[in-house]
């Protein structure tokens, strides 16, 4: 591997994509990419007694159907990098617990998914993996648990808040094989803006979205038009706008290809979501659901993947700091 | 546009980017809710009218009854329904300060019946009963050095 | 039917109006200051108890009947008109006294039934 420029690593022999799996909750499933998902759940619980078990659950069965769709005995799987959004990321580990591969827990908030790819993916051309799996996921009810109120509190969410994605998604990465292959990855800063508003992460992420995307362009040298698609992770509708608007001040065009996962899980008219998706969940689901087949079919042939997180917690914000955020980037090319 | 290069810059373009609530048909729905939830309080107040207990018992009674129709509601999984629509129609009223008492028990169950329900309980209304019960001393204290027939400033 | 003949149908529009009120003054604060739902109610205890210090919260309720007690601010002029009966009748201790002993049932329904629901129920997802 090499480096391009301050952020950007160049793979000689592309990571390929081996595999993926996405399970997701009832919402998502009513969604427009229901028929992408493996497969949704009705109940939010999931037969479980609570919204963390719940959680768990979905990431250790996505992450073991991942395997067995895969093919791929376990035990020559060399690594597992997982996260979400929950205290200690105990969903991942409580999750995995029996899964029995070494396993690093990574909190990137929602770019955890990401994050993963790209640790897995040095992992691999570094020769110490010859495949890796990375998993993430987030639950709207423990996400509202920790973050904000009791589900059953009859409080207004304003129009710029956004909707916590419930489900997991999971990804195989391998040193060999047909593809999709992991071509470059572009490590984020922490950018923070000053936002303070725990409503409006849209907001708070976007300022860090841009100056990957535009770190990424300048490493590599490419331009937007590059890619089929530039897919950023969840900063729902307001985010979408401010983003491609701050990359039209900087001189890119991205309004041709650009979308957001947060837009696309959900149907804004139809679903109530306000501003979009968003959660460690989000990325993983869509890029293992959607984004994935759509690689596959070859509809996509070049695509910028950046998942965006912002880095707070209720403490935080209880004690008046804003938001600072990240936003990790990957391009996958068929 | 202009780039933006200060958080100020950034959180004025940021306010104007982001939509404002609805305020005009929220404040419409509040005060119809809020209106009707004060309304079937009145209307008990009138059923113990007019069997004959003083006002104060009443009103009592109006709290307790609005409080388990808030807490039948929250336990059906119906006043977040309510809540969303209503805003602060449903929030003001007494039955808002029994949602925030019930939700929270219902919510934390899952860490056990002390712990969980018993000290998460008061995550909302904990601080509804410090700063109301604080008040409360405050001018109680006050009504004492003053001790005029009542503090009447109109 | 000698209990609606009974019925004094102004105080319920009285009640349904100055309820419906107070409650808009909820909703602007909400949508124009992203208070919290515990500030806002923090807000509305606490002026509660102030006007009812001061002796104008009772002439609204006077007026408005439940219009005015059943909201919060109703809850808290509660609080404080407690506290001063107790002050009047035992002294420097009733403004420890009065405020709780007066509000004392709606706290406790509150916290019984809370309870209550915490047995019988479990929170489910927003589902629309």
């Amino acid at each position: 591997m090499q480096k391009l420029g301050k952020q950007t690593i160049k793979f000689d022999n592309p990571i390929t994509i081996t595999e993926t799996c996405s399970i997701v909750g009832p919402k998502e499933g009513e969604g427009p990419l229901s028929k992408y998902f493996d497969k949704y759940v009705e109940d939010e619980f999931w037969e479980e007694k609570t919204w963390e078990k719940a959680e768990s659950k979905f990431i250790k069965e996505t992450v073991n159907s991942c395997i067995t769709k895969s093919g791929i005995p376990s035990n020559t799987i060399d690594y597992c990098f997982a996260g979400d959004l929950l205290n200690q990321c105990i969903s991942s580990s409580f999750g995995l617990r029996e899964l029995a591969i070494p396993f690093y827990g990574i909190f990137g908030a929602c770019s955890t998914f990401v994050e993963g790819m790209q640790l897995a993916s040095v992992f691999i051309d570094g020769n110490a993996a010859n495949h890796a799996l990375c998993a993430a996921s987030s639950h709207f009810c423990s996400a509202e648990k920790q973050f904000r109120f009791p589900l059953e509190l009859g409080n207004q969410r304003p129009p710029s808040a956004q909707w916590t994605v419930t489900g997991s998604g999971a990804a195989l990465l391998s040193k060999n094989g047909k593809g999709p292959f992991i071509t470059t990855i572009t490590t984020g800063k922490i950018v923070d803006m000053g936002i303070k508003d725990a409503n409006s992460m849209g907001a708070a992420m976007a300022p860090a979205a841009l100056d990957t995307l535009i770190t990424h362009f300048k490493d590599t040298g490419r331009n937007p038009s590059y890619y089929d698609a530039i897919l950023t992770g969840d900063l729902g509708h307001i985010g979408k706008e401010i983003l491609t608007e701050l990359a039209e001040t900087k001189g890119y065009n991205i309004k041709n290809n650009y979308n957001d996962c947060g837009v696309l899980i959900f149907d804004k008219n139809e679903q109530d979501v306000h501003s979009g998706g968003s959660g460690c969940g989000c990325c993983a689901t869509v890029f293992s659901g959607y984004v994935f087949n759509m690689l596959k079919q070859k509809k996509y042939k070049k695509i910028l993947l950046i998942a965006t997180g912002a880095l707070t917690n209720s403490t935080t914000s209880q004690q008046g700091e804003s938001i600072p955020g990240i936003a990790h980037a990957v391009s996958i090319e068929v | 546009m202009k780039p933006i290069n200060t958080p100020k810059e950034y959180q004025e373009y940021v306010d104007k980017k982001t939509p404002n609530s609805p305020i005009t048909r929220n404040c419409i729905y509040a005060f119809i809710v809020g209106g009707f939830i004060c309304c079937i309080g009145q209307f008990i107040m009138e059923i113990c009218k007019y069997r004959g207990l003083n006002t104060e018992i009443s009103s009592t009674i109006v709290s307790i009854i609005l409080i388990f129709i808030s807490m039948f509601l929250t336990a059906l999984n119906l006043f977040n329904k309510i809540g969303k629509f209503a805003g602060a129609g449903s929030l003001v009223p007494i039955t808002g300060f029994a949602n925030s008492i019930v939700s929270p028990a219902m919510e934390y169950k899952s860490e056990g019946y002390v712990m969980g329900v018993g000290a998460k309980m008061f995550t909302v209304a904990g601080p509804v009963l410090v700063y109301g019960i604080s008040t409360s001393v405050l001018v109680g204290i006050l009504y004492l050095i003053f001790n005029t027939q009542s503090i009447t400033l109109v | 039917m000698d209990f609606f003949n009974n019925i004094d149908w102004s105080m319920l529009i009285k009640a349904f109006v100055v309820g419906g009120l107070i409650c808009v003054i909820g909703q602007i604060l909400i949508d124009k200051t992203k208070l919290t739902p515990a500030r806002i109610l923090v807000i509305f205890v606490t002026s509660g108890a102030i006007l009812g210090g001061l002796g104008i919260y009772q002439k609204l309720i006077n007026f408005a009947g439940a219009g005015a007690s059943v909201p919060l601010t109703g809850f808290g002029n509660l609080l404080a008109k407690g506290a001063i009966e107790k002050v009047k009748s035992d002294g420097l201790i009733g403004a420890f006294t009065g405020g709780i002993s007066a509000a004392s049932a709606g706290i406790t329904a509150a916290i019984v039934f809370g309870y209550i629901a915490s047995l019988i129920s479990k929170p489910k997802i927003k589902k629309q």
